[in-house]
């Protein structure tokens, strides 16, 4: 994992010619594939600067932000799942069952605030009950969240299956809300929120116990159980910490279309696991940061953006635009990961 | 009696019998001959299954190296527009040479994609998840593209044949699938393909070692899944005599991968079983119509199946056996029992 520099520290004697040429900067090789993700950022919107008017414009990025909210919160909640090695496919369902139970519950006269924990309270406990299914049975993570997905797409389905509009006033109140920036630059609080869960998530991978049991059962599960680590617990954990995730993107989805409908969030799961890799999280588990994944989204939306942009793109054109770019995107950090090492 | 019982098929096999039963009480034709070939809803849930065996067992090969192919669906709804593009072409649909070239060139648009995603994977180095992605995403882009986003309608005898038509009073359908599987099980499992692949989905840096070509390998998987997924596509559209490049195929990738792993194969490479895939493959089938057979309502539909997955993978899961029937063994009544 870590770099071996073969060089001898020599500071005396015939070193120093030799140790110039070797004292290149090169960075922790665990950072590369963010870095080389950053880079080929950078490289895309300076195109998307240099090819359209107002891209430079700041509320570009900032919107970036507000479009791809409901995608990083549940991108977030995904690194934690891929990174101890495992997958989860019930994302999307998640998502759809929240906003079309939130519209349910709110239009029955619910006071909002029984139904937004209890709405947060059932995504984790999906997440509980997959994470459990996948410890305790040793049922393939990949199969146990599919059956997820049928169990959550099915009970949206069974609730409604049309689109249920949000009356309530405090959801209301939140879509319209606009927070200004700086001058013409405004966001709404779902950017906020979904930017405080990313803080709060690389935190809590980066820096406390948790975070570290999470990296050492990706990197070998048996390992971490001689080691005495709590296998069952931190596996649990993370898959009811991917459901909350996903109940909260679906309540920010709630909020952003003040409705709630069944097929709402459908194919996030991909999204959400293309993100993940694309900002340099092994499927393979063990490596990985809450950071990359914001890229791979910043990344995944920017290729949107640059579609509006183009704007007359019909849907059959987008599809092979998106793929295309995709494409080339991931080529080339193979390639910048490759020379690097 | 108890190694039957420890097989991992039985279990599915048993759960498809009991809803094959329940057809059969709910039909009014489970099996029967009519206009000198077989029909009833058996023959319906086997033709039925034919596309996601044929999907499936591609999927198989691919998930044996160890990869994941999510771009099955969209290369079913490339190959059905490509085929249905070309007969409508045609001045006269009901041509046998025409359709032929048209099932032809889309078969081989399918392998191209196969060899894509193969190359991707094999030679660039990328995650087979995402390498596939690219294509599931802008596959279907193609497809929407060839067909100008229209459903092109065909009214062609010897295409909608491929789905509907019947020799030897079995459906050509169930037939061509037959023939793929018995071809595959032939050369994975009486050369030594089966072994290379699962070399390489064990280990694809010590097959190499050993001198495998492991890219080769991997890519032909692809390729073969490709052509499989074209196949069905062609099924698919020769069902419903049109091209629909937006649903053919949509969300099949998770039936498919649903299907190979209630067959056993597990989904990290290196073993794999074709048999326990068509089974996998019939019961998603047998599935779907039971929940239409028995009443569900289309909502609902989901759920019994979210139900049903469960019950199958609990079914097979060894810890849960353990768990759950653990407590009620009797050790020493089986030790008297055995010998007989």
């Amino acid at each position: 994992m870590t770099t071996t520099d073969m060089t001898p520290v020599t500071k005396d004697g015939g070193g120093p010619l030799l140790n110039k040429r070797r004292r290149v900067y090169k960075p922790n090789s665990r950072y590369i594939p963010i870095l080389a993700t950053l880079f080929l950022l950078i490289v895309m919107y300076s195109s998307g600067v240099a090819n359209y008017r107002n891209f430079e414009d700041p509320s570009v990025i900032v919107n970036l932000f507000r479009d791809n909210a409901v995608l990083l919160v549940v991108a977030v909640g995904m690194t934690f799942v891929i990174i101890t090695g495992g997958i989860d496919l019930s994302v999307g369902a998640v998502i759809s069952l929240t906003t079309i139970l939130t519209a349910t519950l709110l239009k029955a006269e619910w006071p909002p605030l029984v139904v937004l924990p209890a709405v947060l309270l059932l995504g984790a406990l999906i997440g509980a009950g997959q994470g459990a299914v996948i410890h305790y049975f040793k049922v393939e993570p990949f199969i146990a969240t599919l059956a997820g997905l049928f169990l959550a797409r099915g009970a949206a389905l069974t609730i409604n299956d049309e689109s249920v509009p949000i009356r309530d006033d405090m959801w209301r109140e939140m879509s319209d809300f606009r927070i200004v920036l700086a001058d013409g630059v405004v966001t709404k609080p779902i950017a906020i929120v979904a930017v405080l869960t990313v803080v709060v998530a690389a935190a809590v991978l980066a820096w406390t116990r948790f975070g570290r049991n999470v990296y050492a059962i990706g990197g070998n599960a048996d390992s971490a159980l001689l080691m005495g680590l709590p296998v069952g617990r931190t596996k649990i954990a993370v898959y009811t910490l991917s459901g909350f995730c996903a109940a909260l993107g679906g309540v920010l989805f709630s909020i952003n279309s003040t409705s709630g409908w069944a097929l709402q969030g459908n194919g996030m799961e991909l999204d959400a696991i293309a993100a993940c890799v694309i900002g340099g999280v092994l499927l393979t588990g063990g490596s990985g940061f809450v950071w990359g994944t914001v890229l791979g989204v910043l990344v995944t939306g920017l290729i949107r953006t640059i579609i509006n942009f183009q704007g007359d793109l019909n849907a059959a054109w987008a599809r092979i635009i998106i793929g295309v770019l995709l494409f080339v995107f991931i080529v080339m950090q193979r390639l910048v990961t490759r020379k690097a090492k | 009696m108890t190694n039957i019982l420890k097989n991992r098929l039985f279990w599915p096999s048993l759960i498809l019998v009991v809803m094959l039963a329940v057809n059969a009480f709910t039909s009014n034709q489970f099996i029967t001959i009519q206009d000198g070939h077989l029909f009833g809803s058996l023959i319906d849930i086997l033709r039925g299954s034919a596309p996601l065996i044929l999907v499936a067992l591609g999927m198989t090969l691919v998930i044996a190296t160890g990869g994941i192919d999510l771009s099955v669906g969209s290369v079913m709804a490339i190959s059905g527009a490509v085929a249905c593009l070309l007969i409508s072409d045609l001045p006269n649909q009901n041509s046998l040479g025409g359709v032929f070239i048209a099932i032809g060139a889309a078969i081989l648009v399918s392998l191209v994609a196969g060899l894509w995603n193969g190359s991707l994977v094999a030679l660039v180095g990328i995650q087979p998840i995402i390498a596939t992605l690219i294509l599931m995403v802008a596959g279907r882009g193609l497809a929407q593209l060839f067909t100008e986003g229209q459903i092109i309608n065909v009214q062609s005898g010897p295409y909608s044949a491929l789905a509907s038509g019947f020799f030897l009073t079995l459906p050509i359908a169930l037939l061509i699938a037959a023939a793929a599987v018995g071809l595959t099980v032939l050369l994975t499992r009486r050369t030594a393909l089966g072994l290379l692949l699962e070399s390489v989905g064990g280990s694809p840096t010590a097959s190499r070692l050993a001198g495998i070509g492991a890219r080769r390998i991997t890519i032909m998987t692809y390729v073969v899944a490709g052509g499989f997924a074209g196949l069905a596509g062609l099924i698919a559209s020769a069902d419903i005599k049109s091209a629909d490049s937006i649903s053919a195929g949509n969300l099949i990738e998770l039936d498919a991968i649903l299907a190979v792993v209630i067959g056993g194969t597990a989904l990290i490479g290196g073993r794999f079983s074709i048999i326990g895939t068509v089974l996998g493959a019939v019961i998603i089938q047998t599935l779907r119509v039971t929940v239409v057979a028995i009443g569900i309502p289309a909502e609902a539909n989901l759920l019994f199946k979210s139900v049903v997955v469960v019950a199958l993978c609990l079914s097979q899961s060894p810890d849960f056996r353990a768990k759950v029937f653990g407590r009620f063994k009797r050790p020493a009544v089986q030790k008297v029992g055995a010998p007989a």
